[in-house]
């Protein structure tokens, strides 16, 4: 396998998809490569980070107003049947 | 910023990571149908027991609101993209046929409206069928290959940590944008995210993998292990 095989191949190793023997030779490249084999963990820890990271919090006035649209919403529908 | 629900793989799971937005939480509802049963939910739904929407509204509120924070990189469009996602959802749900999860639906409906939301702010930049290719080609998202060390976002405090991953991602083209967000935040499935998309899979993958790329190559500068702090 060479390093332009490792990119299209990335994605599913990443994921865990790729079958055994694709695997066992992208590793192959991965530990002679290191170009190669840094570009695979930086990946990973990027994915890692933003799983990771801080979450976006949902301010409670958001969710006010959220909840009083639909309970609008259902009061309207209830009218009309 | 974001937050994984099911990471893609096991191994990008570290032990005490927190798995939940620190929302206020729902307040519990009368709905008498069982709490896990999605498909339950949706047709008592549709029978007219609107606690059961309701329930899927709380059960969901929170991703549907950090997803469109995501896309559209703004609180009061992300907030419209929630409203109109439960509005259109609740609206339609005779039309719901149940061959895919209600979740799937429903971010599919999101996502349309926070694309919506782009395309009314940048016009011409913004639409999901343009080519998968761009103006830096393959070879620029090898460039940079340097070492980040075991645990690179240490370096950075919460705050400032959130800021350059906010801004890597606002950078990043809103078509492999959405792939990412969907595949690597959201953790959907690849088949899903192209069902969502409205792509195939192998699109999704192409799409995946540039979208890693590039954020990893934009990260680069401020990870690497020769970065001075």
């Amino acid at each position: 396998m060479n390093c332009k095989k490792v990119v299209v191949e990335l994605t599913s190793y990443l994921d865990g998809v790729l079958d055994s023997s694709t695997r066992t030779e992208l590793e192959l490249h991965l530990s002679r490569c290191t170009d190669c084999r840094l570009v695979v963990d930086t990946c990973r820890k990027t994915i890692q980070i933003f799983c990771n990271s801080e979450p976006v919090p949902l301010p409670e006035d958001v969710r006010s107003r959220l909840h009083s649209a639909l309970l609008e919403r259902f009061r309207r529908k209830a009218k009309s049947t | 910023m974001v937050l994984c629900q099911m990471c893609a793989a096991s191994l990008f799971a570290p032990p005490g990571a927190r798995w939940f937005v620190s929302a206020t939480d729902p307040k519990p509802l009368a709905s008498t149908i069982v709490r896990d049963d999605e498909a339950a939910l949706v047709s008592a739904a549709k029978g007219g027991d609107t606690s059961a929407f309701e329930e899927l509204v709380n059960r969901y509120e929170r991703k549907i609101f950090r997803l469109g924070m995501n896309i559209t990189q703004n609180r009061e469009d992300a907030e419209d993209v929630m409203q109109d996602a439960f509005m259109k959802s609740y609206q339609n749900l005779d039309r719901f046929q149940g061959d895919s999860r209600f979740y799937t639906w429903l971010v599919r409906i999101a996502v349309n409206e926070a694309l919506m939301k782009l395309r009314k702010r940048r016009p011409n930049q913004v639409s999901l069928d343009e080519p998968i290719t761009d103006s830096d080609g393959e070879d620029s998202l090898f460039r940079e290959i340097e070492d980040w060390g075991p645990s690179p976002e240490k370096k950075f405090a919460q705050t400032e940590l959130n800021e350059i991953l906010n801004s890597v991602i606002s950078e990043l083209d809103p078509i492999f944008r959405v792939a990412f967000l969907l595949r690597d935040v959201e953790g959907l499935s690849t088949e899903e995210t192209a069902h969502i998309l409205g792509i195939s899979v192998a699109a999704v993958k192409s799409r995946l993998l540039r979208a890693r790329l590039k954020l990893r190559q934009k990260l680069n500068k401020y990870f690497r292990r020769s970065e001075a702090q």
